[in-house]
């Protein structure tokens, strides 16, 4: 029982971290634009795709190095001279744009790399177990996923809560006009927060693709997550999505690993059921059955009684 | 204090026909003036005659049309922060402070990246305002009015502008620290930079400005000393008072 509880945790924080990484750029971008970007889990994808090419000539680390920078570059190219034109017709616009960006993406890996899935590989430095715990093996590349993750989010937030550009971004998120007119480029400042909020997404998909593994799907399967994420944490907020990230991760992979079921319920309430009865399937069903259901419940139950998110402020 | 500005005659801003819509309203109809260099200048009138609006169209917040050159050159169409970084400052009228930034790092915002040798500096500015000084670490937020007026003023003079527009500064603070902004706006004068103080207080206009324009239905419909208008009750009782 412990060996599960230990590993489930260990699992659901590397979901949960790997979803953070996703759910900070989109949340980042969202305070910005005041719009979800729709896109988001699209450059994800890109990072995979972009780091296996790369990995084929240049080996895993390359890829890692460089992907998330031609992801972050064509976020802030998408930015600067597509979204920021769509802006000025108004946030409807700029919600079918991103729509209509991610459709794109999608056509376009499949164009360039293929339907099928790719064989998108860990690097073999990695290929080890780091510890081995009640019999069981954590591998390493899950360790480094959890180094990279957690590395990431304390640097996302020493930048922006110490740094001078992190309190220009804090500043430029609510009150543009007013840093503009104390001389701070705000445009260039929101291209760069896009530009580093879909290249985080970039790592993500880059660290991902080869355990998640790597097909046109995989922003779809990611993608409704994400945006389940932030609308949890509370839209706009970093700390939010961070608690929401593992609180997702968590629960997936304990549901994943429990043996639980409405069996066990009934048999708790003292209830007794034929299987001859039409809601059979209903009355066998197992929480791992359900764990992918398991983030929108959620979803339903924060909006019916704390719509504005774990830690989402009410719009005045 | 009052400084012979008429001597010097080096133009800072210059405003010329300048227009301003919202929407179909035609706000602005065809504004003139000008500060020079090291100038305190008044821009007074009643509610919604305009007088915010034109600060805005300087700083490039409203896209108006006319001409406004600062220090000789044209910046309608410049975006914002062009503008301010030519050293155009601007304090705007609800003070905009940010909340959940701590007094220092508000005024660290101020500061333009690759500034030098600027004229103010923060330890200076802890030492004028000691108030700012004991609560540096706090939100900005919590502030009290008046606190939070000579926060907005002092991250503006954080950037060392040239020139600075303030807009309302006075409005809803108490007569202690109405004199307090009064000896604050004199002070920036005395360093060469120049003001535009966007006013409604006529006495606190009076006694520090050089110069003064009324304004009336979108455009200048005085312009004088604080000598001359204090002696003009026609322009007064017909612009100005309430």
């Amino acid at each position: 029982m412990l060996e599960v509880f230990v590993f489930s945790t260990l699992n659901g924080l590397v979901t949960g971290l790997l979803l953070f990484m996703l759910a900070s750029g989109l949340t980042l971008i969202f305070s910005m634009m005041g719009v979800l970007n729709f896109a988001h889990a699209s450059f994800y994808m890109l990072g995979a795709y972009f780091a296996y090419s790369i990995s084929l000539k240049l080996g895993f680390w390359a890829g890692l190095l460089v992907a998330p920078i031609l992801v972050g570059t064509f976020g802030a190219l998408v930015e600067r001279y597509a979204l920021r034109r769509v802006h000025a017709h108004g946030h409807v616009a700029e919600l079918v744009f991103t729509f209509g960006l991610a459709f794109l993406i999608e056509e376009a890996v499949q164009f360039f790399w293929g339907a099928d899935t790719k064989n998108y590989q860990s690097p073999d430095l990695l290929d080890f177990p780091l510890f081995t715990l009640f019999g069981q093996e954590f591998s390493a590349y899950r360790g480094f996923m959890i180094t990279i993750s957690v590395g990431i989010f304390l640097a996302l937030y020493y930048v922006l809560t110490r740094s001078r550009i992190g309190i220009i971004i804090q500043a430029a998120i609510t009150h543009p006009h007013t840093v503009a007119s104390l001389g701070h480029n705000v445009p260039l400042i929101f291209m760069a927060v896009f530009g580093v909020g879909t290249g985080l997404a970039g790592v993500a998909g880059v660290i991902a693709g080869p355990v998640l593994t790597t097909f046109p799907g995989m922003a779809v399967v990611l993608g409704s997550i994400v945006f389940v994420i932030v609308v949890i944490g509370g839209l706009g907020s970093l700390g939010g999505a961070f608690v929401a990230s593992l609180m997702i991760g968590l629960l997936q992979s304990y549901a994943i690993a429990s043996n639980l079921g409405m069996p066990d319920l009934l048999n708790w309430l003292g209830l007794e059921f034929s299987r001859d009865h039409p809601l059979n399937d209903l009355w066998t069903l197992t929480l791992p059955q359900i764990a992918p259901v398991l983030p929108f419940l959620l979803l339903v139950l924060v909006l019916i009684f704390r719509p504005t998110g774990l830690a989402g402020k009410r719009e005045e | 204090m009052r400084r012979h500005w008429q001597q010097r005659e080096t133009m800072m801003l210059e405003v010329s026909s300048l227009n301003a819509y919202y929407g179909k309203s035609h706000i602005l109809r065809g504004v003139e003036f000008n500060v020079q260099e090291g100038e305190i200048v008044s821009l007074l009138g009643r509610n919604g005659v305009g007088r915010s609006t034109t600060v805005k169209s300087i700083i490039g917040e409203v896209s108006p049309v006319g001409s406004i050159k600062f220090k000789g050159e044209e910046i309608v169409g410049r975006p914002s922060f062009e503008i301010a970084q030519r050293g155009l400052g601007y304090v705007p009228e609800n003070r905009e402070v940010f909340p959940t930034l701590t007094v220092r790092q508000n005024l660290m915002l101020g500061m333009k990246s690759g500034q030098s040798n600027p004229r103010w500096n923060m330890s200076e500015i802890f030492e004028m305002f000691p108030n700012l000084a004991e609560r540096a670490d706090v939100p900005g937020g919590v502030l009290s009015g008046g606190e939070q007026q000579m926060l907005s003023m002092c991250r503006t003079l954080m950037g060392d502008p040239d020139m600075i527009m303030i807009d309302e500064p006075t409005e809803g603070l108490a007569p202690k620290v109405v004199e307090q902004v009064s000896r604050l706006l004199e002070k920036i004068a005395s360093r060469g930079v120049a003001i535009l103080l966007v006013e409604q207080k006529l006495n606190v206009a009076i006694r520090i400005s050089h110069r003064l324009y009324v304004m009336g239905h979108g455009k200048i419909v005085y312009e004088g000393t604080p000598a001359s208008l204090k002696q003009a009750d026609d322009i007064r009782s017909e612009w100005l008072e309430v």
